[in-house]
């Protein structure tokens, strides 16, 4: 049984005329002890769709229309509020963007990791259990930092604090919410390598959230490209990266800089994402896609299982 | 060829907490400062009020009505106190220049109860002889040494001021939090209800409120009343303010942290919202005690306070509400003098609070 499956996933922002769909149909599966990336320009859905796993999008002005996610063969979206609280912090844990703003101001980190321990692990809530984690994810003297205000550690500091808040529950699923993008390289190499580390010793499984294709070729396993607000590409990483089937993925990896070559300027995908509530008909990317033909516009062309494992939402994948 | 002199280590200092940076701000400030010191005088002597007081509350002194203040004065090498007589005209009184008696420290006087709950009878200062009184502030009308009655009164006074705005700050900020936390419609009900009371002259509603209340009370059954009333007023602006304060912290990211960890939303309001507004909070308490002190005062003023024979500031005033009085026997206006240096050394607390704690970086 996968750990997780999203199935056909539904969210509106906004409820009757007005309703903006920003996620549309939405569905991936990850197993046990494995990494997905989910990978997809500003504004396609993605974050939204890594908070519904654990119902976080605050509802309203959300709206979860149809689909299941099953979290351990449970429908998160039919939980109760209490079992909902438990699997928040016990199944799923949640590493942000932004550490500076993730953390709390005015406590102590260590306070504040602690209280991750008391609402899952009430009897580890101890000093000695935060410091073991502050080690665990590489925090050079544990035993004064958990004294430190986060506004006292540098950003890469604060990110780990924030794995160790994560990891305290010892989750099943650790959801990192572009855990790198406001971070420098070297520290964003360290923090890749920490989490893939511990999902090595921890054997939990990762939903990485990126729109660093370079993370994704470190990182995953599998990869799902999402596009506003539908899965256009889901494929094995390696795969993915060698060969690319549908023209958004390919368009995303022409735009990676890189030092090789001679091109003089950056390649970008011409456009910009449909706004929301704004989509074109049929398939949503074709306004950019350099292989468009007229029928793209008719209707929004399904998600098929070309190769095995291998999904894309483009039937003309081949003449690419 | 010159060596380079070697560069002095320099030593890793710990970081200053949130705290410590925030006092040694308010060092700087040296009229905040001020202020801070003559209220911990005030509260401290307030406290020991029983001690410091030469005589009880209510100790009536048929021959002193109206006296003039008595200091004791240098004679020797000796703090001396002269004893008074009727002089010629209504209560007028006459200095015994010649008829003195020493002024004592841990003299042995009247009972009273420090803390309200050790029985002693050493106080600070006397003559341990009722015919040599020393009223450093006068006496009242019915003979009841002034100096003493502030003592008692500040016992009063001041405390209503921090149990009325821990009270209404309470309430305040629990209701604010959860009116900006949850917003739509439980916020709209929230904040009417607070407009609603805001919008009443609070004079109006303090005395209709006193009304509700039946009259011949204890004097304690008075003061809790008086706090109820005032906070029930009170809660109201603060509710507004943390309100406005949680509808831009609930976008905050570790809120939405808090939430994933699997807090509850009445846990993430109380541990994570509430504490952020706590630079705010402890300015405006600071700065609203001075409401209390004279709402109390308003209310004993108009007699529908503390009752005599408990002293508060506000009772005492009453006594120098006639103008006759107040020409002849101008000490009677000491509790208001009190009253003055209290709110002044709140106000600039709170003002050199606000400029340590610089709420609006937030």
């Amino acid at each position: 049984m996968n750990l997780l499956e999203i199935k056909n996933l539904k969210l509106d922002f906004g409820s009757g005329a007005e309703a903006l769909r920003a996620v549309d149909g939405v569905s991936f599966n990850i197993g046990v002890g494995e990494t997905v990336c989910l990978v997809g320009e500003s504004g396609c859905g993605k974050t939204v769709t890594a908070l519904s796993i654990a119902r976080l999008v605050p509802v309203p002005p959300a709206n979860y229309v149809g689909g299941e996610i099953l979290l351990n063969g449970r429908d998160v979206l039919k939980m109760a509020g209490s079992e909902l609280r438990s699997i928040r912090g016990g199944v799923v844990s949640y590493v942000f963007q932004e550490p500076g703003a993730a953390l709390n101001p005015v406590f102590r980190v260590g306070n504040q990791i602690k209280e991750s321990l008391k609402l899952h692990k009430p009897d580890k809530a101890t000093n000695e259990e935060v410091i073991r984690l502050l080690k665990l994810v590489g925090i050079p003297a544990p035993e004064s930092r958990i004294r430190s205000y986060p506004f006292e550690l540098s950003g890469g500091m604060q990110q780990r604090v924030m794995i160790a808040m994560a990891l305290a529950s010892e989750p099943k699923l650790l959801v990192a919410d572009e855990p790198t993008t406001a971070l420098d390289v070297t520290i964003q190499a360290q923090i890749l390598e920490l989490l893939h580390d511990l999902k090595q010793r921890l054997g939990m499984a990762i939903l990485l959230i990126t729109h660093n294709l370079g993370i994704v070729g470190d990182m995953a396993d599998r990869v799902a490209v999402m596009y506003a607000g539908q899965i256009v590409e889901l494929s094995p990483a390696k795969e993915l990266l060698r060969h690319p089937l549908h023209p958004y993925t390919k368009a995303l990896m022409n735009a990676v800089p890189k030092l090789a070559g001679d091109a003089d300027r950056l390649s970008a995908i011409p456009g910009n994402v449909p706004r929301i509530g704004n989509f074109p008909p049929g398939c949503r990317f074709a306004p950019r896609c350099p292989i468009v033909k007229t029928e793209c516009s008719d209707k929004i062309p399904e998600l098929v299982e070309v190769e095995p494992g291998r999904f894309v939402r483009c039937p003309f994948w081949k003449t690419l | 060829m010159e060596t380079a002199p070697p560069i002095p280590a320099i030593e890793a200092k710990a970081p200053l907490s949130p705290w410590q940076l925030f006092w040694r701000r308010l060092k700087q400030r040296r009229i905040a400062m001020a202020g801070g010191v003559i209220l911990i005088v005030l509260y401290l002597v307030a406290l020991v009020a029983g001690f410091v007081a030469p005589y009880r509350y209510d100790r009536i002194d048929n021959n002193s009505f109206f006296h003039p203040p008595v200091w004791p004065r240098l004679q020797g090498f000796r703090l001396v106190v002269p004893r008074s007589e009727p002089g010629n005209g209504v209560f007028a009184y006459r200095e015994m220049s010649n008829d003195t008696r020493p002024l004592h420290f841990f003299v042995r006087g009247g009972q009273y109860k420090l803390f309200s709950l050790i029985p002693a009878s050493i106080h600070l200062f006397g003559t341990g002889d009722d015919n040599y009184p020393v009223y450093l502030l006068g006496a009242d009308q019915f003979g009841r040494d002034v100096f003493s009655r502030l003592l008692y009164g500040a016992q009063i006074s001041l405390s209503i001021g921090v149990i009325g705005i821990l009270l209404s700050f309470s309430i305040g900020m629990i209701i604010g939090g959860i009116s900006g936390y949850f917003v739509g419609a439980t916020d709209t009900v929230i904040m009417r209800l607070c407009e609603l009371i805001m919008s009443i002259p609070a004079l109006y509603l303090i005395i209709s409120l006193r009304a509700t209340f039946p009259p011949g009370m204890s004097s304690s059954q008075v003061y809790a009343m008086i706090i109820i009333i005032l906070s029930f007023i009170g809660w109201a602006s603060m509710a507004r303010v943390i309100r406005g304060m949680t509808l831009s912290l609930r976008e905050q990211q570790f809120v939405l942290a808090a939430r994933a960890l699997g807090q509850s939303h009445l846990k993430v309001i109380v541990r994570h919202i509430l504490p952020n507004t706590f630079s705010y909070v402890i300015v405006a308490a600071t700065l609203s005690v001075p409401y209390y002190i004279l709402g109390e005062v308003v209310l004993s003023f108009l007699g529908v306070g503390i009752q005599e024979p408990s002293a508060s500031w506000g009772n005492m005033l009453t006594a120098a509400q006639n103008t006759e009085y107040l020409r002849n026997y101008p000490w009677l206006l000491a509790p208001g003098a009190a009253i003055f240096i209290t709110v002044l050394a709140f106000n600039f607390l709170g003002d050199g609070l606000r400029d340590a704690a610089d709420t609006k970086s937030l």
